[in-house]
């Protein structure tokens, strides 16, 4: 897949497909919060009860886990370890990686079991799998990336930014 | 590899502090996540050992506003310095959009600065960048301590692309700003070049 390495342009109508499907997972898997991020830590969309955690250090520590456990997986010889679970006293997280780049978190308390989040999760991954492959054809179809937003960009721009 | 996300117009840069052991770009980040509004900075994580020194990573995500309508965000990171952690510091450039080099201007640390620097370029490299290209800043750190060497003999020594340098005095806040300041804009530029 060429979208791989390459930087990812997400659109309203993906963006919108993809939470979509993040809330049906939600359901589907009876999930405290379901969140999607990319493997450099940046959250991609969420869904769920997210007020009461940060989710900014919890996609970057995820894609920290994530770099460490591909690291031991290429140590053995392994390719990835696609699915990775943590169990605790109450709540419990289920990360799995998607189409190589992505990765899909679910937290679950026992409400819901290991088995159904498993079961859901590998249905929502596929169809998540299914949007970025859209993606990718799409950006092929139209060759040159969109122009960026920040083509025009100046000093000053830059410089408001740090004035506090 | 920075995120652009068109529907909810934000985007996301990765920054990340490089440097030997004890150079002090851990209170880069203390500095800056001291002196930052409150709306405007998320948690500061340290995955730290007991003793306080790096294990895996620290992590600032830092929200500066906006540019041209889009919420413009940093994340930044850092690299655990000593030697033995090398294939964390290599997963942590994974993505990265612009480096800071933090060096310690003490004499007896410039082998390390040095060894530190090879070892940025090598990682890098690995991770598909290239340190003659990628956004970069140099800060010489404890410009304040008496064995600090001299200015023009550690700018010889580390200073290779002509990128933008500064001095640096962390846990005073002196250079901090400016150092992180000169890659958002390499970085940002870069974006627009895109």
């Amino acid at each position: 897949m060429t979208m791989l390495g390459s930087n990812l342009v997400m659109y309203e109508e993906e963006f919108d497909r993809i939470n979509s499907l993040l809330g049906r997972l939600w359901m589907d898997a009876n999930a405290k919060i379901v969140f999607l991020v990319d493997k450099n830590g940046q959250q991609i969309a969420a869904k769920g009860d997210l007020e009461k955690v940060d989710a900014t250090s919890l996609a970057s520590l995820t894609a920290g886990n994530v770099a460490a456990t591909d690291g031991l997986a290429r140590l053995i010889g392994e390719k990835e370890f696609s699915i990775l679970f943590h169990e605790g006293e109450r709540d419990n997280i289920h990360i799995s990686i998607v189409a190589q780049r992505l990765i899909l978190v679910v937290i679950f308390d026992e409400r819901s079991s290991l088995g159904l989040v498993r079961l859901r999760v590998r249905k929502a991954a596929a169809e998540v799998e299914e949007v970025l492959n859209q993606m990718a054809s799409k950006a092929a179809e139209q060759g040159e990336a969109p122009v960026s937003p920040f083509a025009e960009i100046t000093d000053e721009d830059i410089d408001a930014l740090f004035t506090e | 590899m920075s995120f652009i996300n068109y529907a909810s117009r934000e985007i996301n840069c990765k920054i990340v502090y490089y440097g030997p052991g004890l150079g002090g770009k851990t209170t880069n980040l203390q500095y800056i996540y001291e002196r930052t509004n409150p709306q405007n900075k998320g948690q500061l994580i340290s995955l730290a050992t007991e003793t306080d020194r790096t294990l895996f990573f620290d992590f600032l995500p830092l929200d500066l506003g906006s540019v041209r309508g889009f919420r413009t965000r940093f994340h930044l990171y850092t690299v655990p310095g000593q030697v033995f952690y090398d294939a964390s510091r290599k997963l942590i450039l994974k993505g990265v959009d612009g480096v800071i080099f933090v060096a310690d201007s003490q004499e007896a640390r410039m082998d390390a600065n040095l060894e530190s620097l090879d070892n940025l370029k090598h990682n890098l490299h690995e991770n598909g960048f290239d340190l003659g290209v990628i956004p970069y800043a140099l800060q010489f750190n404890k410009r304040d301590l008496p064995g600090a060497v001299v200015y023009d003999v550690i700018f010889r020594a580390l200073n290779f692309r002509n990128e933008p340098t500064f001095e640096a005095v962390a846990p005073k806040g002196v250079g901090v700003f400016e150092t992180l300041k000169a890659v958002a804009k390499q970085v940002l530029h870069e974006l627009a070049r895109k």
